[in-house]
């Protein structure tokens, strides 16, 4: 293999494997540090400046992160990153004050964001502070989008909402709620200087089966009943609920149906339990809730009696897989099975859905009825109209919309100031060495062994009560240490100098896990067989040096380094340096300079 | 202040045929300098130990005084250990083999324990053959009390402070070949690709298996211009042969080339292969071994290898005639076979 080149900004990026795998790219062992150091406000900022909705996130996020976690491949579980942001968000004090000024003095150029979602804020607030006029349009009477009309309150508090959707707005965006955008071309015949849909996929999926239309009354089409609940229009439903889909949307809907009347709550999918799209803590959260998933039931047909919804049959299927691992569910030949309901939720997914873009403006529509939008710059074919979040490539999550959002800004900016959009600004970054003394290093490098800390939640029988209590209390500051301290500080990272080494083997000896070799050099593949452990997951990097004087190299295997320092400490010629890696997405505007601002 | 190994291994390490990861032969975290020989000697058994499934509990690990002989805490944690007075350990080594025959007995001495103040020690364990591995952690200088030249400095190498060593060194490797060791080798920290199968095959060796083991000092004896440092012993390494070490019962998968190699089969049955040899030299003929050394001291090298081994050798017990199991499972019926054996033995005076 050729020596690993630690010049390349994203070799040490992958090796953060939380930060990487977060869309947004949030540094996350920086803020943990933080909330360790009880430093919440800091904490707060280095989300805020990333992720833009900590508080929405840190209750609702997808967690793409902790699945990544290498915590995950040393032991059961990964650090609860998620929780932990809501950490900083609650303990935070006033943040204000941290957050850039919009200057009063504009510079003339005005910027239309349709749709008043994640995607959409995060453009106004990126843009905001370079002196834009921004026209924020939504259907409803306040922003945040799908955050307020999907995401229930027992989950995110209205009032966490608003104070991170209110940090934007007050950036003197102009908004106007209650307006529903009805066409494309009138809003280009205005004098917006660039426009930027962020409509998210409003259209719930439907189930055409038989007496869906006779039993109309009762059937609800699971996003569209949640903003209902949201705004209030909608305040109870039936005795015996059926939910259909096993997503994080059905998930919601089951949960708010227990707080609305519902006794008897089933959620009800065609395929196995175990292919459920949901996200696993939203299912436990649920079955919590003494709410029974029955899986491999396709439902067949909506009985009505006297115009009125009865059941649903449903038919018992067993999913077989071929070869190529591909799924087909073959009917088992057991009976049918009727189940009785009063309402039925249909939870089935959401669809994107522009019937106001007229489609002789020059903007493009390809596959799946979805605008052609370039994956790097947000455009579409008509330049000044760009596109972000679930409008752009089909439905995702809050933390994509906002990843979108900020590169949309750029675009926007690039756009309106004459530059070429493709003329992407490169990450921050910066590797500095942690050393302090002897045996001392300005992180925690000691690894706890502690296992994933649980949060509480409220009683269930108060939080069933009320569809506003909120279910998940959070970690205390106590518990938000403990679950700090497991993080493994993966940015910090094994930094070595081949012109240094005496090959004395002091870093393969001392390794912990074993993750560095001194070996001739070799392909890839057949490097991986000669490592002093298994090297089996090749998504992780080897990191190679430059030949040493007796013709090896050093390999180390990123896969499972604890990065605890002990190759460095071990070192007598400092060949190895722990050295913290700052990398940050570059924003249109800077919000919170990390090396400057909250270092830690 | 870190200075704590973590408890997390990596989750995929493979297991020995006893179900023991390499993992559960390591000891407590070296205390020595960062960049120390010794602690790569240390990892060294840790792995020759894991290959051979040794189970703890069945090795007894034996030292002096010294840097080298603080390393028994830093492996085997689960296996008997004994801390000697400085140069002693060979006497306690002598007195457990006698006792207990059936442990592996591994002991760790180093330059200033071996060739000074336990010299004498040193030399009669060898004349008994006692049933051990005598591993000597050389580094050619006192580290533990700031770096004084030891006996085995080369003279004209270069201490730390940049002063010459003025007397000659003893090389315990003559020394042994001369006093009529049954294995003798030497290699280098730095070296595990040969430390590990020497160390394998030594303690399969019945018999004293001595090991000088070059060991850089890398606080007080690490400048070029000494003869014990990194730069200088990879400059001047000189192998007698590549070596391997087949366990007994285990399929032999290397091809080993006709002529330029040699098999040396011990009474377990397992197998020591050395190939590349150098000329005139039979790794069962200790003149040409004498010989071979000589040369080499000659022309400045630093010969690593196994030197010596004589595959009939005869240790201690054998020589004794001992009782064939250990002392603490002799009971009362063995102990005192009653008049009639006793009627037997003064027979046999008569």
């Amino acid at each position: 293999m050729k020596p690993t080149n630690i010049q390349d900004p994203e070799y040490f990026h992958k090796v953060v494997d939380c930060q990487y795998a977060c869309p947004a790219h949030t540094p996350v062992p920086e803020y943990i540090r933080l909330i360790a150091a009880e430093r919440y406000t800091e904490a707060y900022m280095v989300n805020w400046e990333s992720n833009v909705f900590p508080g929405i996130l840190g209750r609702t996020c997808d967690r793409p992160c902790e699945p990544a976690c290498r915590r995950g491949r040393i032991e059961e579980e990964p650090v609860a990153i998620c929780r932990l942001k809501r950490v900083a968000a609650d303990n935070k004090e006033e943040v204000r004050h941290l957050m850039p000024s919009v200057p009063e003095k504009k510079n003339g150029k005005k910027i239309a964001l349709i749709g008043g979602g994640p995607a959409s804020l995060t453009v106004a607030r990126d843009l905001a502070p370079l002196g834009y006029e921004i026209h924020l349009f939504d259907e409803w009477n306040k922003g945040g989008g799908m955050m307020r009309t999907q995401i229930p309150a027992f989950r995110l508090p209205e009032s966490v909402l608003d104070e991170e959707v209110d940090y934007i707005l007050d950036m003197g965006i102009h908004t106007h709620f209650n307006t529903y955008v009805e066409s494309m071309k009138e809003v280009l015949e205005k004098d917006y200087d660039a426009i930027f849909v962020g409509t998210g996929a409003p259209k719930g999926r439907d189930l055409n089966l038989p007496g869906r239309e006779a039993a109309d009354a009762n059937i609800h089409i699971g996003i569209e009943w949640l903003a209902s609940v949201a705004f209030g229009h909608t305040t109870k439903i039936g005795k015996k609920v059926i939910i259909l889909g096993g997503g994080n949307t059905a998930m919601d809907c089951c949960r708010t149906s227990r707080r609305l009347g519902g006794d008897d709550v089933k959620v009800i999918v065609r395929s196995p339990f175990k292919d459920m799209k949901a996200s696993p803590w939203e299912i436990e959260d649920a079955q919590r809730e003494d709410i029974p998933i029955l899986n491999n039931m396709p439902p067949k047909e909506f009985v009505v009696e006297n115009g009125k919804l009865k059941g649903i049959v449903f038919g018992k299927v067993a999913a077989i897989y071929d070869e190529n691992g591909k799924r087909s569910l073959i009917p088992t030949g057991e009976p049918d099975v009727f189940i009785e309901a009063d309402d039925v939720i249909i939870a089935i997914g959401q669809d994107n859905a522009f019937p106001w873009i007229e489609r002789d403006l020059g903007i493009k529509f390809g596959k799946w009825d979805l605008p052609v939008v370039d994956k790097t710059t947000f455009q579409s074919t008509l330049d000044r109209v760009f596109f972000g979040g679930d409008a752009a490539f089909g439905p995702e999550n809050v933390i994509t919309a906002v990843a979108h959002g900020h590169q949309a800004a750029i675009s926007v900016d690039l756009f309106c100031r004459g530059e070429s959009v493709y003329n992407r600004p490169a990450p921050y970054t910066n590797l500095v060495s942690q050393k302090m003394g002897i045996h001392e290093w300005s992180y925690d490098s000691p690894v706890v062994v502690d296992k994933r800390y649980l949060v509480p939640h409220a009683e269930k029988q108060v939080a069933l009560a009320d569809r506003k209590v909120e279910v998940e209390l959070g970690f205390d500051q106590p518990t938000g240490f403990k679950e700090a301290q497991r993080c493994l500080n993966c940015d910090v990272q094994t930094v070595f100098n081949t012109s240094r080494c005496i090959e004395c083997d002091a870093c393969m000896d001392i390794c912990p896990t074993s993750c560095i070799t001194f070996t001739a050099n070799g392909e890839e593949g057949d490097l991986r067989t000669r490592l002093l452990a298994p090297a089996n997951n090749t998504e992780q990097d080897l990191y190679v040096s430059e030949n040493l004087p007796t013709g090896r190299v050093m390999v180390k295997d990123e896969d499972v380094c604890l990065h605890c320092g002990l190759c460095a400490e071990r070192c007598p010629t400092a060949a190895w340096d722990m050295q913290k890696y700052l990398y940050q997405v570059t924003k249109a505007t800077p919000i919170w300079n990390i090396s400057e601002q909250s270092t830690i | 202040m870190t200075y704590i190994k973590p408890k997390f291994r990596h989750p995929e390490l493979p297991k020995n045929k006893i179900g023991y990861a390499k993992a559960d032969y390591e000891g407590a975290i070296s205390t020595l300098c960062g960049g120390c020989g010794h602690d790569s000697i240390s990892g060294a058994i840790v792995q020759a130990c894991y290959e051979l499934s040794i189970e703890p509990h069945k090795l007894a690990k034996l030292s002096g005084i010294g840097c080298s002989s603080k390393t028994p805490t830093y492996f085997l944690s689960n296996s008997h250990g004994f801390n000697a007075v400085h140069g002693r350990m060979p006497s306690i080594a002598t007195g457990a083999n006698m006792a207990n025959r059936n442990l592996i007995y591994l002991g760790v001495s180093g330059d200033g324990d071996s060739a000074s103040i336990g010299m004498g020690q040193f030399v009669h364990a060898i004349r008994r053959n006692v049933n051990m591995v005598y591993i000597v952690m050389n580094n050619g200088c006192y580290g533990l009390t700031k770096g004084q030249n030891s006996a085995t400095a080369d003279i004209g190498s270069l201490s730390k402070g940049g002063s010459e060593n003025r007397y000659p060194a003893i090389d315990l490797i003559g020394m042994a070949l001369e006093l009529g060791a049954t294995f003798v080798g030497r290699s280098f920290s730095g070296d595990k690709t040969q430390l590990v199968p020497l160390i394998k095959a030594a303690m399969s060796h019945p018999g004293f298996a001595l090991l000088d083991v070059v060991s850089p000092c890398v606080t007080f004896n690490n400048k070029p211009e000494s003869t014990k440092s990194y730069d200088y012993v990879r400059a001047h390494l000189e192998a007698t042969a590549t070596i391997d070490f087949v366990p007994e019962k285990e399929e032999i998968t290397v091809d080993y080339p006709e002529g330029r190699s040699a098999h040396v089969e011990l009474h377990d049955g397992s197998v020591i292969h050395l190939s590349k040899l150098a000329p005139n030299w039979n790794p069962t003929d200790r003149y040409s071994a004498v010989n071979r050394l000589l040369e080499s001291k000659m022309k400045g090298e630093v010969l690593t290898g196994l030197l010596y081994i004589d595959p009939n050798s005869q240790e201690m017990h054998e020589l004794e005639n001992t009782v064939s199991q250990p002392l603490n499972t002799l009971r009362e019926k063995e102990l005192c076979p009653g008049s009639k054996a006793l009627e037997t033995i003064n027979a046999s005076f008569r």
